[in-house]
């Protein structure tokens, strides 16, 4: 890869290659690349009724990705961004080792990858697969390429020019104060509903698995172990402290299938409403309990046990070689009636799927934390266009999961129990109704291989994922052991999740403290533990009722509440490309105000259509006021309207239809206010062809640093020749030893 | 290169990745400077304890 090493003395500036003519080798090689990867879609987009292994899919997304960061994100990096390796950045500038660190360009990948990956990449694209696999799979690989990394990418870049300041902080300089205000209550509001999506996917995957709940349970003292021995016993030995962690997890859940049928089992055999509750309490202790004890130790087996699933997971698939078993494209994708989520393909598969290809959240960890550690301009490409790539390629790796099993399967699971009935003969009999020849007797004998009472309506994604994965790393590895990996799967999914629960519940405290601490100086105290206390039992007071009324929800808490999660993360993206797209033009750039602008127009497009047919569609399905209405009307007249069992479950369906209903059109109006108010600067930086910003005024830089993954052999050459004029550096980074 | 250099390189890589993922190498790093500016490093538990407590106020964000 050509890219550049600017020295100190040099001024920097664009690539030097560019304009120059590609070498022989160059051309070669990417035209291989693209060639199988033109392959692998033509087979794809032709092959039907045949039987197509999931490999097609995976090479098809490799080459896409190699070709997207070798050209689109040098383009945007070096082109439209102008990134200046001769420019200090903040964490050379002001460097303290806490939060401004020069880190190595490897390990900040490292970091942020595992910051913006966790559960979403991997449920999403598992709902998604009613409407077959190749809309969600063209939908995370060109969404990705041209929405979700460049977001990334552009955001990381402009916040680590305003030395590391958050996306709120951007939107309230650059674009204005009332525009500021909306996206925080919005980025607060959309926090909430996303803490308790994800709890609410932990809780389904929980209920009733005594086996989960156990493994589950063992992380929480594992981690206080791994807290303790890092504080007093060992201080410091990171890498002691999370192998002792990790092979005790392993234990947990070997552990879990011993008491499984023992009297421990029967107790830990939770109804969803005591798993709320013990999430509740859960993330409030972690919220307020000092972080060394349970969230770091946490947070360091959750990042472990993340990126060895996923290499795991990228061997076995081509070990194992599944054939798709879905088909391209479901009847559901048209009729837009499928059981696992209602509307049709267009808006609803591109907000199902938001981590993966385009997530909003993923803005607010590329600006503040990340920029702050960057330790050459250049590096955004790797980190931030090249985390999101890999993110991606998560995604598309828990869609081929979730598509190679048998499809009966795959509706009975994550069809709502009102649908299924709940047993395994009515739910045999409904997905033969959707045109399956699956019977009760494969129901019957997919839950007793992975060793679980029921599969039937286990919603959320993460089990028909766990099942997925059991098979994919059975057939790798042979010799069965589908129970063992199906609660494998089930096991980091929810240490995924309550990781982001955990820290999501800290983040939001902190939000709420530092807002209310403006009119009430002594409640922005972050060490004054009343403040903690409260600001803590507010924020997940909020998840924990959202949580509830999904989990009670007679309609399906996921079918109900994933539209709005998807939505309110996409919503956020727009609120995020907006701000890149203002950026760009009040920088001058506006002939390169597309590379964002595409993206978000089309963001706007999908969010606004999603949000419009949420709330005003005719269609009960779909609408949610619609939905209260029809509910509200029967239960005036006296009826009870399936899958409500009484009139209880009739109110509660009105309620919860209701404050759905509001929450989708609030979200969106909040987003308009920001995009109105965004239009409106962006007018004026046009008429004054560009504008004054909060950039900061460039210092040079007196670091020498590759720009890539791998040091070209120009950079290590003037590394070493750095290293030899400056006479410091004991190799601080050893691997580029030469 | 041979063989086994080449795996001695890797490992050395490896372990450098590793520690310098986990923050480990913070505290070598800390050794260094000090013995370059000739200060009395502070004990370990000390330093892990500071690193610790300034986590405390930057709270590491996670996404879904």
């Amino acid at each position: 890869m050509s890219t550049t090493v600017s020295r100190p003395d040099t001024g920097g500036g664009p690539p030097p290659r560019a304009g120059r003519r590609l070498p022989l080798k160059s051309v070669l090689v990417w035209t291989a690349v693209a060639v199988v990867g033109a392959v692998c879609w033509g087979v794809l987009a032709i092959a039907r009724g045949e039987t197509i292994s999931a490999l097609w899919l995976l090479f098809a997304a490799l080459c896409s990705y190699a070709i997207a960061y070798r050209f689109y994100s040098r383009f945007i990096t070096y082109r439209v961004l102008r990134a200046d390796d001769a420019r200090a950045t903040p964490a050379e500038r002001l460097q303290n080792g806490v939060d401004f660190d020069v880190t190595d360009r490897r390990v900040l990948f490292g970091h942020h990858f595992a910051a913006i990956a966790g559960a979403g990449p991997l449920v999403g694209p598992v709902l998604a697969a009613q409407m077959g696999y190749l809309p969600g799979t063209i939908w995370i690989v060109v969404g990705v390429i041209f929405a979700g990394a460049v977001q990334d990418l552009v955001v990381m870049f402009f916040s680590m020019r305003r030395n590391g300041k958050s996306l709120g902080q951007m939107i309230r300089e650059e674009i204005g104060v009332v525009g500021g205000v909306a996206a925080l209550i919005a980025v607060f509001a959309i926090m909430i509903i996303i803490l308790a999506v994800l709890a609410l996917i932990v809780v389904n995957a929980l209920a009733e698995s005594p086996w989960g709940v156990f493994s589950i349970g063992l992380t929480i003292p594992i981690a206080l172990f791994m807290g303790v021995y890092l504080r007093r016993l060992r201080p410091g030995r990171v890498l002691e402290a999370t192998g002792i962690g990790v092979a005790l997890l392993l234990l947990a859940i070997v552990a879990g299938g011993w008491i499984e049928d023992t009297a421990l089992g029967d107790t830990l055999t939770l109804s969803r409403e005591w798993l709320v509750l013990a999430l509740v309490v859960y993330g409030f202790v972690a919220s307020v309990l000092p972080v060394w004890l349970l969230l770091t130790p946490r947070d360091y087996l959750s990042t472990f046990m993340k990126i060895g699933v996923i290499v795991l997971l990228a061997i076995s698939l081509v070990i194992a070689r599944p054939v798709l078993q879905a088909d391209a494209v479901s009847d559901f994708a048209v009729a837009g009636t499928g059981p696992v989520f209602a509307g049709s393909l267009f808006p609803f598969v591109f907000i199902t799927i938001a981590c993966g290809a385009l997530s909003g959240f993923h803005a607010l960890i590329s600006s503040g934390t990340t920029p702050k550690m960057v330790a050459k301009e250049s590096q955004v490409r790797l980190i931030g266009y090249g985390g999101m790539l890999m993110e991606s390629f998560v995604a598309i790796s828990a869609l081929i999961a979730a598509v190679v099993i048998d499809q009966g399967l795959y509706f009975a699971m994550n069809s709502p129990a009102g649908a299924t009935g709940g047993t395994v003969e009515s739910a045999a009999t409904y997905v033969q109704g959707l045109g399956f020849d699956t019977t009760a007797q494969d129901l019957a004998a997919a839950s007793a291989a992975v060793q679980e009472d029921t599969l039937i309506s286990r919603t959320g994604g993460a089990p028909a994922l766990a099942v997925g994965l059991a098979q994919v790393f059975s057939q790798a590895f042979g010799g069965g052991g589908q129970a063992f990996w199906y609660h494998f799967a089930i096991m980091f999914e929810a240490l995924f999740i309550l990781t982001a629960v955990d820290a999501g519940t800290r983040v939001g405290r902190f939000m709420l403290q530092d807002t209310i601490g403006n009119v009430w100086k002594k409640f922005g105290d972050l060490s004054w533990r009343p403040g903690n206390v409260i600001a803590s039992a507010v924020v997940v007071g909020l998840w924990g009722s959202v949580l509830y009324i999904g989990v009670t929800d007679p309609l399906g808490g996921v079918n109900q509440l994933f539209p709005l999660f998807g939505i309110a993360n996409q919503l956020l993206a727009a609120i995020a490309l907006t701000l890149c797209t203002v950026l760009l033009v009040k920088h001058g750039k506006l002939r390169y105000a597309w590379v964002p602008g595409i993206p978000l127009v089309w963001d706007l497009v999908v969010t606004m259509t999603a949000s419009w047919q949420k709330v005003f569609s005719g269609d009960p399905r779909v609408g949610y006021f619609t939905q209260a209405g029809v509910y509200r009307d029967a239960r005036d007249a006296g009826e009870v309207l399936a899958p409500a069992a009484d009139e209880g479950q009739m109110d509660q369906i009105v309620f919860n239809s209701t404050l759905n209903g509001v929450l989708q059109a609030v979200f969106a109006l909040l987003t308009l206010v920001v995009v109105v108010h965004a239009a409106v600067v962006i007018a004026k930086a046009i008429r004054n062809r560009g504008l004054p910003t909060t950039e900061e005024p460039a210092v040079p830089s007196r670091l020498v640093e590759p720009a890539g993954l791998f040091a070209t052999p120009e950079e290590k050459r003037a590394i070493a020749e750095h290293e030899r004029l400056v006479g410091a550096g004991a190799g601080r980074s050893e691997a580029e030893e030469k | 290169m041979t063989a086994t250099a080449a795996v001695a390189r890797a490992w050395r890589g490896v372990r450098w990745y590793l520690k310098e993922f986990t923050g480990e190498a913070r505290w070598d790093d800390y050794l260094a400077h000090c013995a370059e500016h000739g200060h009395q490093p502070v004990s370990r538990r000390e330093f892990e304890r500071r690193r610790a407590d300034a986590l405390e106020r930057n709270p590491v964000s996670r996404c879904c």
